[in-house]
């Protein structure tokens, strides 16, 4: 395979350019779709393939890598739908614009919502050299076969490169979606098959790449910033003059306050501008501030627990209701419930965020690891107040991300790039410290939920109950969001077979930016569910696998909608994408199977199960854990997956071993609290990650699957946590409701 | 000015005796194959080699390293054919790969100290280097992979 090797150089003079101006051959007239939004349905085929002369192909990846894998498999569905020779394949990462449809790389959708288009792009591509080839030969279309970057006549041994065809393909019309003959699987020669190479893998290994961080444009200057420490705090006053001092300093700029609601608006503060990181970094802790904290100093986490209490004695809000859960529990042979707590979680990729800015003549150019740059270059315009008609003069360049998790969704610190170089002007790349990152998110928030089960003499659950509050992502857009947000998120569309369900939500205020950490809510409500659903096995005096099958019932598709309750189903129809209990159900056999669940376990020992379907995929978590001196081990991680059709398994299963480990770290250790509005928090000592001695082998199983195919970068962590304490339940017999769980002294 | 060995090549830099070899290596000298993941010794994205041996670059003050030779990821092989730099692209180790260079650079170290670590060998040596994506059981495969291939080559 070959290799991209993106080095610093190329990268900085390739990116940006259009291949257009580069490449002739077949770079189809883009069908432009401007909406000012990202829209997951705009999609203009054309964009996404062109052809030199040489044969050489470039095929855009516009969506954003941070490690899931996306610039290895999306173009390669391309490369392989138009029988192109990977060899002669060259990837461009495309820059923000809508031609390419939605970027926002997040959601675990850009396979679900790429899949069929990109195969499509291939097709037309194939379909054009076909013609082409037709056209030299003067036969019939059909006389003309496409394989391996050659058009074969058949009946004879005549081929012709792609480089002979490009300029006839390049005159032909676009032919039409419907004419287009898509690869079955068989007939895929890199799709679904095991041995796919990284494209980054040879920078990766020599350090050749370029994220964020690394980006150098000529003449560029380093900047850090004083954040205010408590949001929408903002300087009362400063004192820079020992600032000035530091060698390589050059100036302070104050970046104004802001008002809420945040969005994705720049914090504020004092911005230290040097020649260099470190003497921006010594500039900034030399600068005198006094600020004023505002409103949001009164916030306590510790404190705010009883007010999430509070607050869902009486919820505010019904999601879903199905029967009648009060009858349920007054007819029934048992009533138990429980209360979970989960805290506030902070993204914490191992690149913190970090852009680059330089005002041009005609415009801005950004450097930035963003997961999406369309709403990145929306941000720069805002900050900017360029409007709306100079859109193009605003050129997002995406670089690799390391790690995004999330956080690569706000373009926060990419206005500050762009606020820093239109007031220097002079090209700026602003970086964000570990502390910077931790101390200023947009974090996951601490939630508080109770969950309540019936069952019946034959132990049977007969009712369910769940509740949640948190501080909702709306408030970070809305001032007024006060209900807990995400229901759909793994709360109402449990998929148990229960005739009694009421799931409910309660009302908060917020005090910091909430957004959203891979899986979302997801994260909290299926760790209450799937904990909760062990406990009710329990009392039921049941094998917690079998009655986990007994709890999601017969073959169906949930039918939300009879229990009152419009389920988004992550933007999908829920007829191409329905919550299927025979493959929920499914995945639980097959982990069941795998990590032979039920086989006898040394003293000490214990194997816990959870199951959950989140972003149209399904997955099911065997965890088995032993006890030495009142300290949890994890002994073994079985995951099994159902995502539809699998493009890449190998990333496939990356995603489940990467989602085992976060997992880990924020079921072991993940704690965001903030005294006075501050967060507590700052570096690895005291927001601490999962270590390498703490895991065994991570096997994943993976289901053959005909269904649509669906992504796989967050479904893996909402069932982790939940199966770990299952686990250390059936170790120990201490049921462990809150998360960390190093509050426990058992880590 | 201050005289450093890197990759080899003797280097000279005007900066801040106290600046810590990370920043000397990624703003001055245009190596940017090492990390910045915390400046404060906890997560190893950083990790160069300094005779040899592992150590945290965002700690180490520029003024601290004298004479002695350092090695960077751009500087650990000739063509990138180092036996951890093949192992990690045979098994697929990376995610997003920016914890990557100071990963290999803790195994290589590792490596050049024992010929034949064992599970235990390699958790202890990488438990300081952080990987967020999760690629830590690839990492332990393709460290067991990379003492194959050196055995082989000799």
């Amino acid at each position: 395979m070959d290799i991209q090797n993106l080095s610093r150089r190329g990268f900085i003079k390739s990116v940006g350019v259009s291949s257009g101006s580069l490449l002739l051959g077949i770079q189809f007239a883009p069908i432009l779709a401007a909406t000012g939004t990202d829209n997951q349905n705009i999609f203009s085929p054309d964009v996404f393939v062109s052809i030199a002369p040489t044969g050489q192909v470039t095929i855009i990846s516009h969506r954003s890598e941070m490690g899931q894998g996306v610039r290895s498999t999306l173009p390669l569905l391309v490369a392989d739908e138009m029988e192109a020779d990977w060899q002669r394949v060259t990837v461009e990462q495309a820059i923000g614009d809508q031609k390419y449809g939605s970027q926002n790389t997040d959601g675990s959708r850009s396979v679900r919502k790429n899949y069929q288009k990109l195969k499509e792009a291939g097709a037309i591509a194939k379909n054009m050299l076909q013609q082409a080839a037709a056209q030299v030969w003067k036969v019939s279309p059909e006389k003309v076969k496409i394989k391996n970057h050659q058009a074969h006549l058949s009946g004879t041994d005549k081929t012709l490169d792609f480089s002979q065809l490009v300029a006839i393909a390049a005159k032909l019309p676009i032919p039409e979606r419907q004419s287009l003959k898509l690869k079955t699987e068989k007939e895929q020669k890199y799709i679904g098959k095991e041995n796919i190479r990284l494209l980054d893998e040879k920078a990766i290994a020599t350090g050749h790449t370029v994220f964020g961080f690394d980006v150098e444009l000529d003449n560029m200057k380093v900047a850090v910033i004083a954040r205010p420490p408590v949001v929408f705090g903002q300087v009362k006053s400063f004192d820079d003059s020992e600032t000035l001092k530091v060698k390589g300093v050059h100036k302070v700029i104050k970046i104004p306050a802001i008002e809420a609601p945040a969005g994705f608006k720049m914090l504020g503060g004092i911005a230290v501008i040097a020649d260099n990181t470190w003497a921006a970094i010594n500039g900034r802790e030399k600068l005198k501030i006094k600020w004023e904290h505002g409103k949001n100093a009164n916030y306590n986490t510790e404190s705010h627990e009883k007010i999430f209490e509070d607050a869902l004695k009486s919820p505010s809000t019904v999601v879903r209701k199905r029967g009648d859960f009060e009858q349920a529990k007054k007819s029934a042979n048992k009533h138990i419930e429980a209360s979970y707590y989960v805290a506030g979680l902070a993204h914490a990729p191992m690149e913190p965020p970090a852009a680059a800015a330089r005002i041009t003549e005609s415009g801005v150019e950004v450097w930035a690891c963003t997961q999406t740059p369309q709403s990145a270059q929306r941000n720069v315009m805002s900050v900017l107040k360029i409007p709306k008609e100079k859109e193009s003069t605003v050129t997002v360049n995406v670089t690799l991300l390391g790690g995004g998790f999330g956080r690569k969704s706000k373009p926060d610190f990419v206005a500050e790039a762009a606020y820093l170089a239109q007031q220097t002007q002079q090209p700026i790349k602003v970086i964000w410290t570990r502390e910077d990152d931790i101390q200023h998110g947009y974090y996951h928030s601490p939630s508080y939920q109770k969950v309540a089960g019936t069952l019946d003499a034959q132990g049977k659950v007969t009712g369910w109950y769940h509740s949640m509050v948190n501080h909702p992502i709306g408030s970070t857009f809305d001032v007024n969001a006060k209900t807990a947000d995400s229901a759909d998120l793994g709360l109402g569309d449990v998929m148990f077979d229960v005739p009694n369900i009421q799931v409910e939500l309660g009302d908060t205020e917020t005090f910091m930016r909430i957004g959203w950490v891979r899986s979302v809510t997801n994260i909290n409500n299926a760790f209450a569910a799937s904990s909760f659903a062990d406990e009710l096995a329990y009392a039921a005096g049941k094998d917690p696998k079998d009655f986990l099958i007994e709890l999601i019932g017969k073959d169906q598709h949930v039918d939300f909608s009879k229990d009152k309750y419009q389920y988004p189903n992550y933007g999908e129809p829920l007829k191409q994408y329905p919550a299927d209990t025979a493959r929920l159900k499914n995945v639980i056999a097959l982990v069941a199977e795998k990590s032979q669940w039920g086989k006898k376990l040394p003293e000490g020992h214990g194997m816990g199960i959870a199951a959950h379907r989140s972003f149209c995929s399904y997955v099911a978590t065997v965890v088995e854990v032993s006890m030495k001196n009142g300290k949890v081990n994890i002994e073994a991680i079985h995951n099994a997956v159902d995502v539809g059709k699998v493009l890449n398994p190998d990333r496939v299963r990356s995603q489940m071993e990467g989602a085992a480990i976060f997992s880990t770290s924020l079921a072991l250790y993940g704690e965001i609290t903030a005294k006075n509005g501050q967060i507590q928090q700052s570096n690895f000592h005291d927001y601490q990650m999962a270590r390498i001695n703490q895991f065994p082998e991570i096997h994943t199983h993976i289901v053959k699957s005909d269904a649509l195919p669906t992504g796989v970068g967050e479904p893996g962590v909402p069932p982790f946590s939940p199966a770990l304490c299952n686990a250390i339940f059936a170790a120990t017999g201490e049921r462990y409701r809150r998360l960390p769980l190093n509050q426990f002294k058992i880590v | 000015m201050i005289k450093l060995n890197i990759n080899g090549k003797e280097k000279q830099i005007d900066v801040e005796p106290d600046m810590p070899l990370l920043w000397a290596l990624r703003d001055i000298l245009k190596l940017t194959g090492s990390k910045y993941g915390c400046g404060k010794g906890l997560c190893g994205a950083c990790t160069v080699h300094l005779e040899g041996q592992a150590i945290r670059s965002c700690v180490m003050p520029v003024s601290a390293v004298g004479e002695k030779k350092i090695t960077t990821i751009e500087g650990l092989s000739e063509d990138g054919d180092h036996p951890v730099q093949i192992a990690w692209q045979e098994l697929n180790v990376p995610q997003c790969g920016y914890c990557q260079s100071g990963q290999i650079m803790s195994a290589s170290a590792l490596l050049s100290q024992n010929k034949n670590p064992n599970d235990d060998d390699i958790n202890n040596a990488m438990s300081g280097n952080i990987c967020r994506c999760g690629t830590y059981p690839r990492i332990r495969a393709a460290i067991h992979q990379a003492a194959k291939l050196a055995r082989e080559v000799k």
